[in-house]
C-alpha cells in the first residue's frame, strides 16, 4: 500500500515547496532529477528567481558584482508552477492546503517548507524607517545600501560583529569609508568562534581602521529633522555621528506562518526527524511535511544528536537535496542528513573556513599556524572529542580535520603537527559566551536531548 | 620469495608502457610496506586524498633525507640554491608560495593566465606550421618539449630574443633530470651540466636585477617587487623558484601533451569529437589528468609522527610513497575506472595532487594541453600512431614517451 502510494505520488503526485531559495531551488531539481514527474509548485515571498545571498555582503558591496544579478544557477530544468511575490500565510495539515497571502489556497500531497530566514530588524520602528537605516539580507537590502556606499557616506555604522556584520565593515574599509562596529560581546565573531578566535578578528579589524567598539549596545537611532538618521547613540553614553547604519542583528526563523498549524514550529525553527520530516507540535513526525535549509532544526548523529540549526549555504543545498530524496522514496531507500556543518566567511583579506560545530566546542588548540599571524588551525574539543575546526587562510587543511570530527578523534590534539609552535602545545578555553545570554545570534544553535555517553562511529557516504 | 617485490616491477623500465595492471596489485593491499626500511606505498584514492591533506605528512627535503632519501626522488637540481617551496614544509612554504602566487594568479594576477592565451595560440600554430610537408612526425622533439619552454619564458619574462640562449641552457638540465641519463653520466657531462646550470642562474639574476630597476608585466617583475606582509623573495629564493616552475612545469606539460595524444589516438572516435568541437578539450584533458597522470608518483612524503591508515600503523620517519596513478583508477572512487571517459560528469582527479601543495602551475597546464591537443586534432589529417606503445623515458615518477611517432595524411 505505501510502496503503491509513493509510485504514484512519484508520477503524477502534487508536491509543493514553500521558499523558493537556495533550498527551495536545489529541492526542486533533486526532485526532477530523481524522476519526479508530478505537478510541482514553488511558493516565493520575493519577486525574484532564485538568487545566491552570500556575494550581497562581499562582492557585491565593494561593486565587483551586481546586487540583481545573482541568481543561482539552474541545474536541472524543474518545470515548475512558479508562485514568486506572494508568501504562504497558513497551513492546514488535514485539508493538505497552503494558504497564500493573496488569498489563493494551493493543495499538496507532500509539502516542502524551505521558508529560511529574514534579518532581524531594528526593534525601535521609528528608528529602523529613518533614512541610510540599512538590514541586509535580500537582493533590494543589497542593493540600496550598495547605492548609499557609492556615494561616499561620512561613516558608516554596523550595529552587531557577526559575520555579516564584520564583512560589511570589512568592505567598508576597503572602500576607504569611516566605519564603526558595534558588539554587545567582548569581540567579533564570538558567537560562532569563541573569545580566543575573536580577539583575532578584533586585531583584524582594528588593524585595518575600523572603529571597533566592543561591550556596548545601541540604545537609540537619532534622525535629523527630514528623516535622515545622523547619529548612533550607546550604552556607553558616547554618540557616533554616521549618516548610514546597517543593523546587523542576526535572523528570524520565518515560522510566524505556521502559527496554529499543529506543525512543531516556533522562533528556533521547525524541529523535524534526520529524513527531514517535520514534527507536529507534539513531537509526532508528520508523513507528507518536510522541512530543509536554514529554518530547519534537525539531529545530527555526530553531535550527540542535538537538534541543529544551521545558516550554512552547503547545509541548505546537501539539506534540500535529502528532504527531497526522501520525499519521493521509500522508507528504507530514505537518506539521513549527516552533512557535516561547514561555513566560510572573508573578511579584511583573510579567508575564514570552518567544519563541525565550534560553539560545542569547550576548548581550543592552535594545531597549525599562529594566532598572532592570522594564519592558523584551531580545533576546538567537547568531552575529549575533536567537534569542531577553524581556519584562517588555511583552508586546505580542513579536510583532516573534518575526517578527525567523523571518527569521534580524541581531544587534545596530542600528535605532532606541521608549523605547530609552542602557544598549540595546550588547549585553552575557547570563551564562548554564556548562551543564555542575547547576542547577535550564532550560525549554529544548539537545543535538545544530549546522551552524553553516546558513543560514535561514523562512516561517512562515499558518493 | 624469488618474485620481484611489486614495487620494483612498478619501477622496472621494462614495464613503464603499462604499469597499470600492476597498479590494480598494488590496490590489493592499499597499505604496502614489502621490505625494512623501503617506503609505505599508499594506491586507494581515498587515503591518498586523506594524506595530501594530512599535517603529519611532511614534504621537507630534510625529513626525507633522514628518512634515507630516495632512489625515486626527483632531485630538483639546485646546486647550490634553496630548496623550493615544493621541498618545504609550512610556515616557509606558504610564505614563499603566497609571494610567487601574487604573480600568478588570484586574487593578485586573475588574468596572467588567461593573458597568455593569444602567444600560446600562436606558438601552438607556429610549432604545427613547423612540420611543413612532412608526413610523419615526432610529437615530443617538434611539439610536446618545444611549446612549455616558450609559455615558460613568456610567463616569467624571458625575452624574445633570448629564448633561443635559453633553451640552449635548459634543454641539457631537463635530460640531467633523468635518473637513467644521470646515472650514465661521465665526468664531462657533469661538468658540462654545472656550467649550464651557472650560465642559466647568472642569466635569470640579470634579468631579476633588471626588473628590479624596471618592473615590466611579468612573473619574474612581481617576484621581486611582492609587497605586503610577506615581503619580497630574496634573489636566491627567486632563482630557486624560476628553477622550479622551469623544470616541474616543462617535464610534466610535455608527458601530459604526449600522452594525450596517445590516448586519442587509442580512442579515434573521442579524437573524432575534439576535432568537431573543440570546446571537448576541457573534459578531455581533466580524464587525461585522471587516466594518465604526468606524474604519476608523490615519492617524496615522510610521516613526522605515528598514523594509522586503515589498521596499518605507519611509524614516525617513514618514507611514503602516494600513488596517484593507481588512486586515480581505484574502483572505490571512480565508476568503470579503466575506461577513458572524457563524458564522466564527477572527476575529481588526483592528477595535479591536493592540499597545500597541489599543482601551482595547473591553469597553466590545463590551458596549454586544451589549446595543444585541440590544435592538434584539428590541423592533422587523418593521424596515426607510428608504433603502439611509442618507447618511453625510463623516469617511473614522471612517467611518458620518449618519442611518439604520428604519421598523417596533411595539414589542414
Amino acid at each position: 500500500m505505501a510502496v503503491d502510494h509513493v509510485e504514484w505520488l512519484r508520477r503524477e503526485g502534487r508536491i509543493v515547496v514553500v521558499g523558493a531559495s537556495l533550498a527551495g531551488l536545489r529541492a526542486a531539481e533533486t526532485l526532477r532529477a530523481e524522476g519526479f514527474a508530478g505537478e510541482l509548485t514553488l511558493i516565493g515571498d520575493e519577486p525574484h528567481e532564485p538568487y545566491d545571498r552570500p556575494p550581497l555582503s562581499k562582492s557585491v558591496l565593494l561593486g565587483k558584482a551586481s546586487p540583481l544579478h545573482t541568481e543561482l544557477p539552474h541545474r536541472w530544468e524543474i518545470d515548475a508552477k512558479w508562485r514568486l511575490g506572494v508568501a504562504a500565510s497558513g497551513l492546514d495539515l488535514t485539508a493538505k492546503r497552503v494558504r497564500l497571502a493573496d488569498g489563493d489556497e494551493v493543495e499538496y500531497d507532500r509539502l516542502l517548507i524551505a521558508t529560511g530566514v529574514r534579518a532581524r530588524p531594528w526593534a525601535k520602528e521609528e528608528e529602523a524607517r529613518l533614512e541610510g537605516v540599512f538590514l541586509l539580507r535580500t537582493r533590494e537590502d543589497a542593493a540600496g545600501l550598495v547605492h548609499r556606499l557609492k556615494a561616499g557616506p561620512r561613516r558608516v555604522f554596523v550595529i552587531g560583529a557577526g559575520f555579516a556584520g564584520s564583512e560589511v565593515a570589512s568592505a567598508c574599509r576597503e572602500m576607504g569609508i569611516p566605519v564603526t562596529l558595534a558588539e554587545r560581546a567582548g569581540a567579533p565573531l564570538v558567537g560562532a568562534l569563541g573569545g580566543v578566535v575573536g580577539a583575532v578578528a578584533a586585531d583584524l579589524a582594528t588593524e585595518n581602521g575600523v572603529d571597533l567598539r566592543t561591550h556596548v549596545t545601541v540604545t537609540a537611532l537619532e534622525g535629523d529633522a527630514a528623516g535622515r538618521v545622523r547619529a548612533v547613540h550607546l550604552s556607553d553614553e558616547s554618540v557616533v555621528e554616521a549618516d548610514v547604519v546597517v543593523v546587523s542583528l542576526g535572523s528570524l526563523r520565518n515560522t510566524e506562518w505556521l502559527a496554529g498549524s499543529g506543525l512543531g514550529a516556533g522562533p528556533r525553527g521547525i524541529a523535524c526527524d534526520a529524513g527531514c520530516r517535520a514534527f507536529d507540535f507534539r513531537g509526532i513526525v508528520t508523513d507528507d511535511v518536510f522541512v530543509a535549509g536554514d529554518v530547519a532544526r534537525s539531529p545530527h548523529a555526530l553531535f550527540g544528536y542535538q537538534f541543529l540549526s544551521l545558516e550554512h549555504w552547503g547545509n541548505a543545498v546537501a539539506q534540500a537535496e535529502t528532504a527531497a530524496h526522501n520525499m519521493i522514496s521509500h522508507g528504507a531507500d530514505r537518506r539521513p542528513h549527516l552533512w557535516m556543518p561547514a561555513f566560510w566567511s572573508s573578511m579584511f583579506g583573510v579567508n575564514i573556513k570552518s567544519v563541525g560545530v565550534p560553539p560545542m566546542g569547550e576548548q581550543l588548540v592552535i594545531t597549525q599556524g599562529s594566532l598572532a599571524e592570522r594564519r592558523f588551525v584551531g580545533v576546538y574539543g567537547c568531552q575529549g572529542r575533536v567537534v569542531a575546526a577553524v581556519t584562517f587562510d588555511n583552508t586546505r587543511w580542513l579536510e583532516f580535520y573534518q575526517r578527525q570530527i567523523e571518527q569521534g578523534a580524541p581531544f587534545p590534539v596530542e600528535y605532532p603537527t606541521m608549523d605547530r609552535r609552542p602557544e598549540g602545545r595546550q588547549p585553552v578555553d575557547a570563551q564562548f559566551p554564556d548562551p543564555s545570554l542575547p547576542t547577535h545570534g550564532p550560525m549554529v544553535t544548539l537545543s535538545g536531548y544530549s546522551p552524553a555517553d553516546q558513543q560514535l562511529v561514523f562512516h561517512p557516504a562515499r558518493h | 620469495m624469488t618474485e620481484a617485490s611489486l614495487v620494483r616491477r612498478i619501477t622496472d623500465f621494462a614495464n613503464r608502457a603499462d604499469p597499470y595492471p600492476l597498479y590494480e596489485e598494488l590496490r590489493k593491499t592499499p597499505v604496502l610496506h614489502e621490505e625494512e626500511g623501503g617506503p609505505y606505498v599508499l594506491s586507494s584514492y581515498y587515503d591518498i586524498k586523506a594524506l595530501l591533506h594530512d599535517p603529519r605528512i611532511s614534504s621537507d627535503a630534510a625529513n626525507v633525507a633522514a628518512a634515507g632519501g630516495d632512489p625515486l626522488n626527483q632531485a630538483e637540481e639546485s646546486g647550490g640554491l634553496p630548496p623550493s617551496f615544493l621541498r618545504l614544509d609550512p610556515p616557509e612554504h606558504d610564505r614563499l608560495r603566497r609571494i610567487a602566487n601574487s604573480g600568478f594568479g588570484p586574487p593578485h594576477r586573475p588574468r596572467r593566465v588567461d593573458g597568455m592565451r593569444g602567444d600560446m595560440a600562436t606558438t601552438v600554430s607556429r610549432l604545427i606550421d613547423g612540420f611543413g610537408d612532412a608526413r610523419q612526425i615526432d610529437l615530443v622533439d617538434q611539439f610536446a618539449y618545444p611549446f612549455p619552454v616558450t609559455v615558460i619564458c613568456q610567463l616569467l619574462g624571458v625575452p624574445r630574443e633570448d629564448e633561443p640562449k635559453f633553451r640552449a641552457w635548459v634543454d641539457p638540465l631537463v635530460a640531467g633530470l633523468d635518473p637513467d641519463t644521470r646515472q650514465g653520466a661521465d665526468d664531462e657531462f657533469v661538468k658540462t651540466l654545472q656550467e649550464t646550470r651557472m650560465q642559466l642562474g647568472m642569466y635569470l639574476a640579470g634579468l631579476a636585477e633588471q626588473r628590479t630597476k624596471e618592473p615590466r608585466d611579468d612573473l619574474l617583475s612581481d617576484l621581486m617587487h611582492s609587497e605586503g606582509p610577506d615581503g619580497s623573495m630574496t634573489m636566491m629564493e627567486v632563482l630557486s623558484t624560476a628553477v622550479l616552475l622551469l623544470i616541474a612545469g616543462h617535464e610534466t606539460t610535455v608527458n601530459l601533451i604526449t600522452n594525450g595524444m596517445l590516448t586519442l589516438l587509442r580512442h579515434p572516435e573521442v579524437l573524432q569529437r575534439l576535432r568537431e568541437d573543440p570546446r571537448l578539450s576541457v573534459n578531455i584533458v581533466e580524464e587525461l589528468l585522471r587516466y594518465e597522470p604526468p606524474v604519476q608518483i608523490v615519492p617524496q612524503r615522510t610521516c613526522i609522527a605515528d598514523i594509522e591508515v586503515r589498521g596499518v600503523t605507519i611509524p614516525k620517519g617513514s618514507r611514503i610513497w602516494l600513488m596517484i596513478a593507481a588512486g586515480n583508477r581505484d574502483p572505490e572512487r571512480f565508476k568503470d575506472p579503466q575506461r577513458f571517459d572524457p563524458d564522466r560528469g564527477d572527476i575529481q582527479h588526483l592528477g595535479f595532487g591536493s592540499g597545500i601543495h597541489s599543482c601551482f602551475g595547473a591553469p597553466l597546464a590545463r590551458l596549454e594541453t586544451q589549446l595543444a591537443l585541440s590544435e592538434l586534432a584539428r590541423r592533422l589529417e587523418n593521424p596515426r600512431l607510428v608504433e603502439d606503445p611509442p618507447p618511453y623515458r625510463p623516469n617511473a615518477v614522471l612517467r611518458g614517451p620518449r618519442h611518439l611517432g604520428i604519421a598523417f595524411d596533411g595539414l589542414r
